[in-house]
């Protein structure tokens, strides 16, 4: 077990070090100087070239390589061209900022796709489980992005319920801590609303495929058989066994919380990882791109390599050696 | 088997995703005849950001444009972009997947490997790394999103032609002394058929979604054409004051979205011989 979480480990480290490689050349392969970047048209010649020595940009392109891998492994990811800012500087703003929108609008889809998965594999045919997967499939539909505006528009702008965007109102420095933890709790309500409501549908569909089959098995007939009332077998037998392979994909729900955390931060002025990114893009500022990038390439990396290791502590019958186990 | 084609109509996923879709195609195809002229053409100079009303069903843009037209014509463009995105996933994930799986095993390890490398990327920064590398432009769009969806088509081709190729007919023409691609192209590509559209449909609604949202941010396909993604941009700066700009062009993604999802649900349990047993008497 220890060395195969030790090889899992070292393979993931080297997807990561391709994942950079190819994020560093597909950047250096884009067209146009990357010096145009930062010298305007009227520098002279020799301002220039001067210009491009202090960027590193004269040196040949491996050892640019190495020096930015080697700036990596210290957290020194390089300057930003366009804010006269180091890249760990904005980074270390903007992460902590999607991690919060993340993790709290993770909460919330899971209680909800829990919820919805359950409702919809007691009642396959019924009334609430064709309601709730209604309803659940048209949030997935939605695009994100317009979600949010019409949520700004009813709530914020008619309603006047809550702020429209930001993580906190101007006036949050001259706050008390309670007043100001409120504040952000208003200001976190619509983004994790979009994000939570727009993907919880996955892991419900994902919770009612594992929840049937478990209704299915011989020891939920055994304790009907039993006499145990329908309610009880389902909290206490079947969906504690249901669980375990949800439990185990956790990890794999990175990727999608990210993906809709750009959209979610684009549209409320959200100050995380995929609006620094986005206007990186616009402004062609490629150290930041290469960084959030590649931290965002680890990260599901990271989480992929969870979900093997959680799936392989928490089922006893799952062997990833190849094996499979003696059932007991 | 006599009932098929009733049994079709009665399925509860496929029927509405095929009246949406075809009804949407029916828009793309007919936009032209039924809102003549250009719909980027300045409109009427009193009408500007008029409400939904009997002569502009929903309403007018700050050039005075009507919203409807305007929806009608942007429909082609999400519509194409989708599909032709979806056609390059599905052909780099089907040749990848058909290779991986029929070819020698270290080309197997070696394309698996190329594989996750990719879905190792959150899709929309892969888009946004090469839209940013790239300048944006129709072509490039439905390049780089089909770039960024053959993986998944990659892998579903590779486990099935895996499984097909144990099979006794495909064993057989081997014996009878076919070549590897001469298999391929015969026995194993017809019969993976079925894996491919489904994936192809399912596909369509999350490309159209990527595409409207690159649009949104203005990395995508710049006006003109006309595109959802764009017109909602055009009506995030009047929520207030034109709330039908933005509110329109949404539904009509979330309606394509919701459609091709339906459709492609639909033609899983029709199509998949594993799924297809429990989806017929459900």
């Amino acid at each position: 077990m220890k060395y195969w979480i030790l090889h899992r480990l070292g393979s993931s480290l080297i997807l990561v070090l391709t994942l950079m490689s190819l994020v560093f050349f597909l950047v250096r392969l884009a067209p146009g100087d990357p010096l145009d970047q930062v010298a305007s048209a009227e520098m002279s010649g020799a301002d220039r070239e001067l210009v491009r020595h202090r960027l590193g940009l004269d040196q040949p392109l491996w050892r640019q390589y190495g020096q930015w891998l080697s700036g990596v492994a210290r957290w020194d990811w390089g300057k930003s061209l366009r804010q006269q800012r180091e890249v760990a500087d904005i980074l270390g703003e903007a992460v902590p900022a999607t991690l919060l929108l993340t993790v709290v609008a993770f909460v919330l889809h899971l209680a909800l796709g829990l919820g919805a998965g359950v409702v919809m594999a007691v009642s396959r045919e019924g009334f609430w489980g064709r309601a709730v997967k209604l309803t659940g499939l048209t949030l997935y539909s939605l695009p994100g992005f317009w979600f949010g505006l019409m949520l700004i528009l009813v709530v914020s702008r008619w309603l006047g319920w809550l702020p429209a965007g930001g993580m906190s109102a101007p006036d949050a420095a001259f706050m008390s801590g309670p007043a100001r933890f409120a504040d952000l709790v208003r200001h976190l309500v619509l983004p994790v609303c979009v994000l939570a409501l727009g993907s919880f549908m996955s892991t419900a569909r994902y919770v009612q495929a594992s929840l049937e089959e478990a209704l299915g098995q011989d020891y939920v007939l055994t304790a009907r058989a039993r006499g145990l009332p329908f309610a009880r077998v389902l909290w206490g037998h079947a969906l504690r066994n249901a669980l375990l392979p949800v439990a185990t994909q956790i990890g794999l729900y990175l990727p999608f919380l990210l993906g809709g955390a750009v959209v979610v931060e684009v549209v409320f002025g959200w100050p995380g990882m995929g609006r620094v990114t986005v206007e990186a893009i616009r402004a062609r500022d490629y150290p930041v791109i290469m960084a959030t990038t590649t931290l965002a390439a680890s990260l599901v990396v990271l989480g992929s390599l969870l979900a093997d290791v959680l799936y392989q502590a928490l089922d006893p019958r799952i062997d990833l050696r190849g094996r499979r186990r003696r059932s007991p | 088997m006599t009932h098929r084609s009733a049994s079709w109509w009665r399925d509860s996923a496929l029927r509405p995703g095929l009246v949406i879709s075809l009804f949407l195609a029916l828009i793309a195809a007919t936009a032209p005849l039924l809102f003549p002229g250009d719909p980027s053409a300045l409109g009427e100079e009193g009408a500007r950001l008029a409400p939904p009303s009997s002569s502009h069903w929903l309403g007018t843009d700050l050039l005075g444009r009507d919203v409807l037209a305007r929806l009608a014509h942007g429909s082609r463009v999400s519509l194409v972009i989708g599909w032709l995105a979806v056609t390059v996933s599905v052909v780099l994930g089907t040749g990848v997947g058909l290779l991986a799986g029929l070819g020698p095993r270290r080309l197997d390890r070696a394309l698996m490997l190329a594989t996750d490398l990719f879905l190792a990327f959150p899709r929309i920064f892969l888009i946004l790394l090469l839209v940013s590398v790239l300048r944006p432009s129709v072509g490039l769009i439905v390049v780089v999103l089909g770039f960024s969806g053959w993986m998944p088509v990659a892998r579903l081709v590779r486990a099935e032609a895996l499984s097909l190729r144990e099979r006794d007919f495909v064993a057989a023409a081997r014996g009878l002394g076919l070549t590897g691609l001469q298999t391929a192209r015969r026995h194993v590509l017809p019969n993976l058929l079925p894996t491919v559209v489904v994936a192809a449909t399912m596909r369509v609604g999350g490309v159209i979604l990527a595409e409207s949202f690159l649009s949104f941010l203005g990395l995508g396909v710049q006006d003109p054409p006309v595109s959802w993604g764009v017109m909602i941009q055009q009506g995030r700066d009047h929520l207030l004051d034109g709330w039908w700009l933005a509110a329109f062009p949404g539904l009509a993604i979330a309606l394509t979205v919701v459609g091709y999802n339906l459709l492609g649900d639909g033609l899983r349990t029709r199509l998949d011989p594993r799924r297809g047993r429990e989806a017929r008497h459900g």
